[in-house]
């Protein structure tokens, strides 16, 4: 059986070559990869007790995020014909920094939560943590509206990673409908992108703040 | 299969010996897999040997510029290296020279010969050899976190300071274990590697173009024996950074020692073709983008230290 733990540690990793990207079409497909890794996760922590449920929700988050969401992205980007640098306000290696102490600042954290009892819950929890935290860093530190798009999902995954790892039988309904949400979030943020370009040449979230009648 | 008690500190000087007589190969070999890989025969394998052999014996030409720290900088730096070379295990084999804490005098050792190369550099006064030695401290300054936190993430594992104890408790099972950390620190290591010998993609061996080298503008006013010393200084911390490298990937602890020895140099030699591989297939990275691969490395590293804390 691979371990659980080889899925975490790689999601740790995807997690810090966002950091570091200085290519949107990288971050891209990073974010895609994570999603297969979740959809992964989800399949493994469930191994023993495997249901139609679990499997739906797996399946479909690795679809939807794996295929389907890089696609809508990227055929945003292409139509948007925006630059492809990311563009930070904080620069590749303080955001690795950034990101190696939020991965501290998580596992501390998770310590000392109380935590069902679950084998390896404290390193799952960290890693969900880590990724709503890389989400929010991404969030706030790019300039470009596709950045945004990634760091919302970068955070959705880590609520899904939290969701999928510890809850054993999480309602299929409401993961479904998450997944569903975002996948409308997703498609909506990438209309909204080519609008944005379309209407000021470029998706530079900075410059929207200046925005007049 | 133990030999008697009384042939171990012969076994550890041969190991000593054999640093000292096959690192220049490691160079050769490297050469070798870049010549192949671009369809040429390439230089003989122990070309590096017959370099050091004719630059031995040359006369040197000083600058009247320079001072004595010109002079003694290749001197010093082989000195520091040598000692280096002591302290590193060969796999599960213990080093010449093993105490607690060796590992932060190793990679000091490292330092030293780093920073008489670049006053020896900045003796000269030429503002192109300054150049180098700015590069060459810039990105040293962020190499050297990689390597000692990935130390200290072994040394946090196995519990000891000393490189040659963190070495002979590696295992198979180690690897099963903790895996993952190991990984970390051998592609931290890995980077460390290439930017200390100034290999691709951190800097080019090859390149005599002003805005491109780094290691190599540095030692340009050097010449004869003091050179050789400065290319046998680069054979030796090849050979100690990817003996590290080798012990770290071939977990071999079968207790004799012709085995585990054997198994290492031969993942040396497996490291020196696959620099070699490196070098061809990939292009150098831009300058700026350097800092990112290295802080890149720190990154891992810390991972692994933090992996190793839990």
């Amino acid at each position: 059986m691979i371990n659980t733990d080889i899925i975490l540690f790689l999601l740790v990793l995807t997690n810090l070559r966002l950091l570091g990207a200085g290519r949107l079409g990288a971050s891209v497909r990073t974010v895609a990869v994570q999603g297969v890794l979740l959809g992964a996760l989800a399949l493994l922590t469930h191994h023993d007790h495997l249901t139609v449920a679990v499997l739906l929700v797996a399946l479909s988050g690795m679809v939807l995020k794996g295929v389907v969401f890089p696609w809508l992205l990227f055929r945003a980007l292409r139509e948007a014909e925006v630059e492809r640098e990311v563009e930070p306000f904080v620069g590749p290696i303080m955001s690795l920094l950034a990101g190696v102490a939020a991965l501290g600042a998580s596992l501390w954290l998770a310590r000392r939560l109380p935590l069902p009892e679950s084998p390896n819950a404290s390193l799952l929890v960290a890693v969900a943590l880590f990724s709503i935290l890389v989400g929010l860093f991404l969030i706030v530190t790019r300039k470009k509206a596709i950045s945004q798009v990634l760091g919302f999902l970068v955070m959705e995954n880590g609520i899904y990673a939290f969701g999928v790892g510890l809850v054993l039988e999480s309602p299929l309904l409401v993961e479904l409908g998450v997944l569903l949400d975002v996948f409308v979030a997703v498609f909506v943020m990438g209309i909204i992108i080519f609008q944005i370009s379309r209407e000021f040449d470029h998706i530079d979230t900075h410059e929207l703040s200046k925005l007049r009648d | 299969m133990n030999p008697a008690p009384f042939i171990q500190p012969l076994l550890a000087l041969l190991r000593a010996g054999l640093a000292l007589a096959l690192s220049p190969l490691l160079l050769g070999v490297i050469n070798r897999t870049k010549a192949s890989f671009a369809g040429r025969n390439g230089q003989p394998l122990l070309q590096s040997y017959y370099d050091l052999w004719k630059l031995l014996h040359k006369g040197a030409v000083y600058s009247r510029t320079t001072t004595w720290v010109f002079r003694a900088g290749p001197i010093i730096g082989l000195a520091a290296v040598l000692a280096a070379t002591t302290l590193v295990p060969l796999g599960g084999l213990p080093s010449t020279v093993s105490f607690s804490g060796d590992l932060v005098l190793f990679a000091y050792l490292l330092g030293l010969t780093r920073f008489f190369t670049v006053i020896a550099a900045l003796d000269t006064g030429s503002s192109f050899e300054g150049m180098g030695a700015s590069r060459e401290v810039t990105f040293s300054a962020l190499a050297e976190p990689a390597l000692l936190l990935g130390l200290a993430a072994l040394a946090r594992q196995s519990g000891s300071l000393s490189l040659s104890s963190i070495y002979s408790s590696l295992s198979f099972d180690a690897w099963l274990e903790v895996g993952p950390m190991l990984a970390l620190v051998v592609a931290a290591l890995m980077v460390v590697l290439l930017a200390e010998n100034a290999r691709i993609p951190v800097d080019d061996p090859n390149t005599h173009l002003e805005l491109t080298m780094i290691h190599e503008v540095m030692v340009l006013d050097h010449s004869g024996p003091d050179l050789a010393f400065i290319l046998y200084n680069a054979a030796l911390k090849l050979w100690v950074l990817s003996a590290l490298l080798a012990g770290l990937i071939i977990p071999i602890r079968s207790g004799n020692p012709w085995l585990d020895g054997g198994a290492c140099l031969l993942g040396m030699l497996v490291i020196a073709i696959i620099i070699g591989i490196i070098e061809s297939s990939m292009a150098r990275l831009r300058l700026l983008r350097v800092p990112q691969l290295l802080v890149g490395a720190s990154a891992l590293a810390v991972v692994a230290l933090i992996l190793s804390l839990r």
